[in-house]
């Protein structure tokens, strides 16, 4: 597949990895924020790869962890209504709510149903006019202007029975959030490759600047990742604090500005709870305005659910990049992707899921 | 987050004002919304998420990028296994 | 600005109460539900060996005892239909235990108002299925549910055959040294269906691979009879969950790891495209005419051969090795040289946007 073989290529990992072993000179602590990096480093083992002086922390890039548990509570009450078709990104389908996931109330009767794309949500509103359809949009950046033209479309076409019941979250303020934090060790930033896509890096240059800290704008393939930590340790190595782009072919420092366009026809900035962090100011989405009238949470009067997170695991700390997945002493024992206690352990993406599925014969067995 | 892969564009038209692709993947195809990429025409690739095409992929950088890494490689290879590490310094 | 995480967490959810879709996926769920409702209650030792076939002796002779229910949506997709799929696995099923399939049964659940055509289609391409393995359905039963219970049509075969003298064909089998060969390309079947899907649909020419195995099944055991026919260990054709979960099954089994080389693992352009596409693993996705086998070092040569001059095994690939060390874990060494485990999965496979 073009433009997505090349950079599997194992000869050219093998140098890339040569050049940063001859360049790293002192332990090096790195971040990489979003949750499809993280699976293409454990996938491929990346992280066995490169020198010992350089440590791997996962972020929380996974929209899917850290939806608020008062969110999932609200998308089972509402998929419960028997009028409602409940449609969803796979992803989100097993993530525990405070009593259920969805998939429970699938099983006792609810209509879910697993979507692709937003767009089909509304075909399923268009096609079935006496049922309400919500969509569940969840995701960073990346995923706003479409669940955004979903929304667009549907106001155009005038359709009555459609709504989102809206969680999204935002990168920057994660990441500022983080570096203000007393415990942060992550030196260097492996920047969201699709999240700049659309949003382009100008807001990580401000937090470079600030907190003099190198940013690499990376891709997800495993040469991307590579060229993105070279590229971080050299700057590193030479005392600079930049924003750089590994990942050019599909991002500019401008970003998509069509598709912000929309993301912002249909979307306001607004605080917003991250499960396992707490709730962080400005930094995700609601629905403007003039599109209120397609939010779920009031059409089906759920805004006042609350969720308590009695605290347990050290989600946060895995989040943080503080501490690892297998620090926690509930991981792979208590904790699995089954019966998942924290949001890192939820979703495919979590770094705690990513670890388990991938690399825990690591603990006994060198490669 | 942010499952997104290149496809080629093999055509696209408007309805209702919406522009929509056919775009593939290695063998496979799917329709992808181009409202977000609106100068990419058909043979362009795009990288599609959830079904909407959120860039295009500049062919000219892909070439530039993958040809810096795939030197690094040729270089590797001439120098050998018996390079020796020099502590915070290049290879000359 | 300062600040604090809270360390806030999710309580544990209660073990399921109701049967999930994830019970019926072939993972962890429906490995549990395996154990603590069915083995629990029926206690058996032929059933506590969990190969895809009982095998047991009557007058001397040992015959073989499967079934297996189709529940396939679309009940017609390219390459196929829940008809001929019905038979084929079932015959597979037989197969992986050494047995040509003699006898089936065929039970139907119908649903009221179902297509009297679609029926009539569905038995026609059962017989046919049936007639190209020379297995006679002599038996079987209809039962017919209220509109809104089922998804058309339901259908359960059990199948009987002989299984051949010699052959000892058992996950348990299975030790460090032996290879593990796959007949074909992954995924297909799998991909097939959901590039039919509702809300994920994709086009593609991508066609079910559902094929009747058993003569496949006895070209390898004439290669290996040349040596000794319990060189091939087992066999098992992973339908769903894939090459994965099969794998995974054998090797807590027989408590010895398998070691994959993932660039070895034969997988058509378009599988690979339609799973980068929605995020899946073609590791996990259903076949329905495909085998793997696990055959001793000295004879595996000699088995691949015989593969590669069949129909249904001209891709046969050598594609990993059975290990002594982590035992129960199946992993694979990645183009990069580095390892990964290939896990069992929980439920199904979910397409991802992450």
């Amino acid at each position: 597949m073009k433009f997505l073989d090349e950079y599997r290529d194992p000869k050219v990992a093998e140098a890339i990895v040569a050049d940063i072993r001859r360049h790293v000179s002192k332990p090096r602590v790195l971040m990489e924020i979003c949750g499809g990096q993280t699976h293409t480093l454990m996938r491929y083992g990346i992280d066995n790869l490169l020198p010992r002086e350089v440590e791997l922390v996962h972020g929380p890039g996974c929209p899917v962890c850290v939806t608020p548990l008062e969110i999932l509570d609200k998308a089972v009450e509402i998929a419960s209504h028997p009028e409602v078709i409940f449609v969803s990104y796979g992803d989100m389908l097993r993530v525990p709510g405070s009593k259920r996931d969805l998939f429970q109330v699938k099983a006792a009767g609810g209509d879910v149903r697993i979507a692709y794309s937003p767009m089909e949500a509304v075909d399923l509103a268009r096609k079935n006019p006496d049922r309400q359809v919500v969509f569940f949009a969840v995701g960073f950046e990346t995923t706003a202007p479409a669940n955004a033209m979903a929304v667009w479309q549907a106001k155009r076409e005038g359709l009555k029975n459609f709504s989102i019941l809206v969680s999204h979250v935002l990168v920057p303020p994660a990441i500022r959030l983080l570096l203000e934090s007393h415990g942060n060790r992550v030196q260097g930033f492996i920047a969201p490759g699709h999240v700049c896509a659309v949003m382009g890096y100008s807001e990580y240059e401000e937090l470079a600047q600030q907190y003099r800290v190198p940013f690499v704008v990376t891709g997800f393939e495993p040469l991307d990742l590579l060229e993105g930590i070279r590229m971080l340790l050299a700057q590193l190595e030479e005392g600079r604090y930049e924003v750089e782009n590994q990942y050019a072919r599909s991002v500019t420092r401008e970003g998509n500005e069509a598709a912000r366009q929309r993301m912002f026809d249909v979307f306001e900035v607004t605080d917003r709870k991250w499960r396992g962090i707490g709730e962080i100011g400005q930094s995700g989405y609601r629905l403007r305005p003039e599109y209120a009238a397609f939010d779920a949470e009031t059409r089906f009067g759920v805004s006042d659910t609350r969720a308590a997170e009695p605290p347990e695991c050290i989600a946060a700390l895995v989040l943080q990049g503080i501490r690892k997945p297998v620090d926690c002493p509930v991981f792979g024992t208590r904790c699995t992707p089954e019966k998942p206690m924290g949001a890192p352990m939820v979703s495919s993406e979590g770094a705690c899921a990513a670890y388990y599925r991938y690399r825990r014969h690591d603990l006994t067995v060198l490669v | 987050m942010c499952l997104a892969i290149p496809g080629k564009i093999i055509d696209s038209e408007e309805i209702g004002g919406i522009r929509i692709g056919r775009i593939q993947f290695g063998g496979v195809s799917r329709k992808a919304y181009l409202d977000f990429v609106p100068d990419a025409v058909p043979g362009d690739y795009v990288m599609v998420h959830v079904g909407f095409a959120i860039s295009k992929v500049d062919e000219a950088e892909a070439e530039r990028t993958y040809d810096l890494m795939r030197q690094m490689g040729l270089l590797e290879e001439e120098l050998g296994k018996e390079v020796e590490t020099l502590p915070g310094g290049t290879v000359t | 600005m300062t600040s604090t995480f809270s360390l806030n967490c999710p309580l544990p959810l209660e073990v399921t109460d109701r049967v999930l879709l994830g019970h019926g996926s072939g993972g962890k769920l429906s490995a549990a539900l395996l154990s603590d409702i069915f083995f629990r209650a029926f206690q058996s030792p032929v059933l506590a060996r969990m190969d895809d076939q009982a095998v047991f002796e009557i007058g001397g002779t040992r015959l073989a005892f499967t079934t297996d229910t189709f529940v396939v949506k679309p009940l017609f997709f390219r390459g196929g239909d829940i008809g001929s799929l019905a038979v084929h696995g079932t015959v597979n099923d037989l197969a992986m235990g050494g047995a040509e399939p003699l006898y089936l049964s065929a039970g139907f659940i119908l649903e009221e108002g179902l297509d009297m055509d679609v029926l009539r289609k569905v038995a026609a391409s059962m017989a046919r299925a049936a007639q190209s393995t020379g297995a006679e359905i002599v038996t079987g039963d209809t039962k017919v549910v209220e509109k809104g219970c089922g998804d058309g049509l339901f259908i359960n075969t059990t199948g009987i055959g002989v299984v051949r003298e010699g052959v000892n064909l058992s996950a348990a089998n299975a030790r460090p040294g032996d290879r593990v060969i796959v007949s074909g390309t992954l995924g297909d079947h799998g991909m097939a269906i959901l590039s039919e899907r509702e809300g994920i649909g994709f086009d593609t020419s991508i066609v079910s691979d559902s094929a009747a195995l058993n003569t496949l099944v006895r070209t390898m055991l004439d290669a290996a009879s040349r040596s000794s026919l319990t060189d091939i260990r087992c066999m098992r054709d992973p339908t769903r969950g894939g090459l994965a979960s099969s794998l995974n099954e054998i090797a807590a089994c027989a408590r010895v790891g398998v070691e994959l080389i993932e660039t070895a693992i034969p997988i058509r352009e378009e599988v690979r495209g339609a799973c980068e596409m929605l995020g899946l693993d073609p590791l996990y996705v259903a076949n329905e005419g495909k085998l793997i086998a696990i055959v001793a070092p000295e004879t595996v040569d000699a088995v691949l051969a015989a593969m590669l001059e069949h129909p249904l095994g001209r891709e046969a690939r050598i594609i990993g090795t059975v290990s002594g060390k982590h035992p129960g874990l199946v992993t694979a060494r990645t183009a990069f040289g580095t390892s990964r485990i290939v896990d069992m999965l929980s439920g199904d496979q979910l397409p991802r946007i992450c």
